[in-house]
């Protein structure tokens, strides 16, 4: 698998192998990735790209659907 | 200039992978086009990369794909047919066309979700998601995990939880027992299917699998922390910090309604070489009937012969193809769900979860169409992918309508599209 890949979700550090999706890292980080309209928290939930509910903030991008990107060195996440 | 092709294959899961690597190796200049990271589609998902890993089939076949002259574009996604005979496709920040003279489709399958209380909480996922969650490095020791909904993909994803180190407290199907008592007889003609069966079986053995239940309710603060199970009598709960639930498949149809290809009962028409109602369109895999990984290899081996001019290879195929058709209807029969399941939701559940629609909400409506005009359902990011399929079992409605674009477009995307407009 190589070397792990280091990222930071809301500023917390985390090392996932190599390949992992972003979606898959907030769910290890126990994160909710995005606020619904009526202010409920949301996770990554269909992991096929169809239901958008693991968009986030990657590298100051926001609204990024996460399921489909793959974790990159010093990657930074921010969540709801 | 317009990148062209003889043939482009939109899709690369088995289906798709089958179709571009016999047409490539036939001569012809193929595109194969996926809006994953990398090929493989659901069931190989994360696979095709790292030679090694995998099964023998995945192995294969990508070796067959690499080798076979195949021109392989990921992280893109069809979005619409801005010309005849032309595909736009949408990247994170790219915008491309490509001219095809024939498109095979290959777009597969999702899950059905129906909506209960508390399936929006963080924590709750879908069954095939959870799976593919676990091919994309989601490591789940210590968690808790329950497995419920429909279908024969529930015991695969148990057997997967566990793989990776969750306890799988539980694996709950719908159906009852008399009617896969009937599938397992369908089985045993299917060798292949069998082992595969006996190998979740051994696996799942570690966690009971009970039929006749399903989850009602979920709980927790901000993340899942238990959920409640009835087998129509008794309700009991469930502690657990995972729960992956799913309803069967449902066909990917967007692209063939949109290409107008005719659609009947909810699957693509298509001929005896998988072509569909309109000429230069061929479809195979999910789209023509939920049958899983070997019935998508022999319709993509078809499509593959057919725009590659040879018949009689194709018509060899479909004898094998055969028996894989009588295994989707059996599947669909056997897990066929319940009417109880259309009372999960109350009034104040949430159906369409982009917009937050409740189930109450959808209830004064009297169609889809309405509704989509009065609360926003379907309207949203998911663009009806999650709601719809839930909306017409819950509510009976249907939801097949061709709109461009397939997918929300990005900013370049709309760019694109209106520089077209200006012209
Ligand atoms: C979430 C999920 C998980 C599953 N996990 C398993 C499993 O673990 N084991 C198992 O036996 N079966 C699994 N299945 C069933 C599996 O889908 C089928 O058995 C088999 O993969 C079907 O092959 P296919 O080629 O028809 O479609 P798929 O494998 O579904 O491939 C379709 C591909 O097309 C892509 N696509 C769709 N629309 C577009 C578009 N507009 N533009 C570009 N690309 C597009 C998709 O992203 C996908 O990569 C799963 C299904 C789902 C929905
Ligand atoms: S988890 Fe559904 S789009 Fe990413």
């Amino acid at each position: 698998m190589g070397e792990p890949i280091s990222l930071t979700i809301n500023g917390q550090p985390l090392q996932v192998k190599k390949g992992t999706s972003v979606a898959a890292a907030i769910l290890m980080a126990r994160a909710a990735s995005r606020i619904s309209p009526s202010g409920e928290l949301r996770g990554p939930f269909c992991g096929m790209g169809i239901c958008m509910e693991c968009r986030a903030t990657v590298n100051g991008m926001a609204q990024q659907p996460t399921c489909q990107m793959i974790c990159e060195p010093g990657m930074e996440v921010v969540t709801a | 200039m317009t990148p062209n092709f003889d043939v482009v294959v939109a899709g690369a899961g088995p289906g798709g992978i089958a179709a571009a690597t016999v047409a490539a190796e036939a001569g012809l200049r193929v595109c194969l086009v996926d809006d994953n990271p990398a090929a493989g589609g659901q069931i190989w998902r994360g696979q095709a990369d790292s030679a090694g890993a995998g099964s023998r089939d995945a192995r294969k076949w990508m070796q067959r794909l690499n080798a076979s002259g195949c021109t392989v574009w990921t992280g893109l996604r069809v979005v619409s047919e801005p010309a005849a005979q032309m595909l736009r496709l949408e990247g994170q920040d790219t915008v491309r066309d490509v001219a095809f003279g024939r498109l095979i489709v290959a777009t597969g399958a999702r899950e059905r979700f129906l909506s209960f209380p508390g399936w929006t909480l963080p924590g709750v996922m879908g069954a095939g998601a959870a799976q593919a969650f676990l091919k994309a490095g989601f490591e789940v020791s210590g968690r808790r995990a329950v497995v419920s909904g429909s279908g024969p993909l529930l015991l695969a994803v148990a057997a997967g939880l566990r793989s990776k180190g969750a306890r799988v407290a539980g694996i709950f199907e719908q159906a009852p027992a008399a009617q896969l008592a009937q599938f397992a007889r369908t089985l045993a003609r299917h060798p292949g299917k069998l082992l595969e069966g006996v190998q979740y079986q051994w696996q799942a053995r570690f966690a009971p699998y009970r039929t006749g239940c399903w989850v009602v309710k979920a709980e927790g603060g901000e993340q899942l922390e238990r959920v409640t199970v009835s087998n129509g009598r008794r309700q009991w709960r469930i502690d657990c910090d995972l729960l992956a639930c799913g309803y069967n498949l449902v066909p990917n149809l967007e692209l063939p309604l949109l290409l107008g290809c005719r659609v009947e009962q909810g699957l693509v028409h298509v001929d005896e070489g998988q072509q569909s109602s309109r000429a230069d369109v061929l479809c195979v895999g999910e789209l023509t009937g939920v049958g899983g990984l070997e019935k998508a290899l022999l319709e993509g081996e078809i499509a593959g012969w057919t725009v590659a001019g040879d018949r009689a290879r194709a018509a060899a195929l479909r004898v094998s193809l055969r028996r894989q058709n009588g295994f989707a209807q059996g599947l669909a029969q056997a897990f066929a769900l319940r009417p109880e399941l259309r009372s999960l939701p109350a009034a104040e559940t949430l159906v369409c979860r982009c917009e937050d629609v409740s189930y109450g909400a959808l209830c004064q409506q009297d169609s889809w169409r309405a509704a989509k005009l009065q609360t926003r359902v379907g309207m949203g990011a998911c663009q009806g992918r999650v709601c719809g399929s839930a909306a017409a079992f819950l509510l009976g409605w249907e939801k097949h309508e061709k709109r461009p674009p397939v997918f929300p477009t990005t900013v370049a995307g709309m760019a694109a599209e209106i520089a077209e407009i200006e012209k």
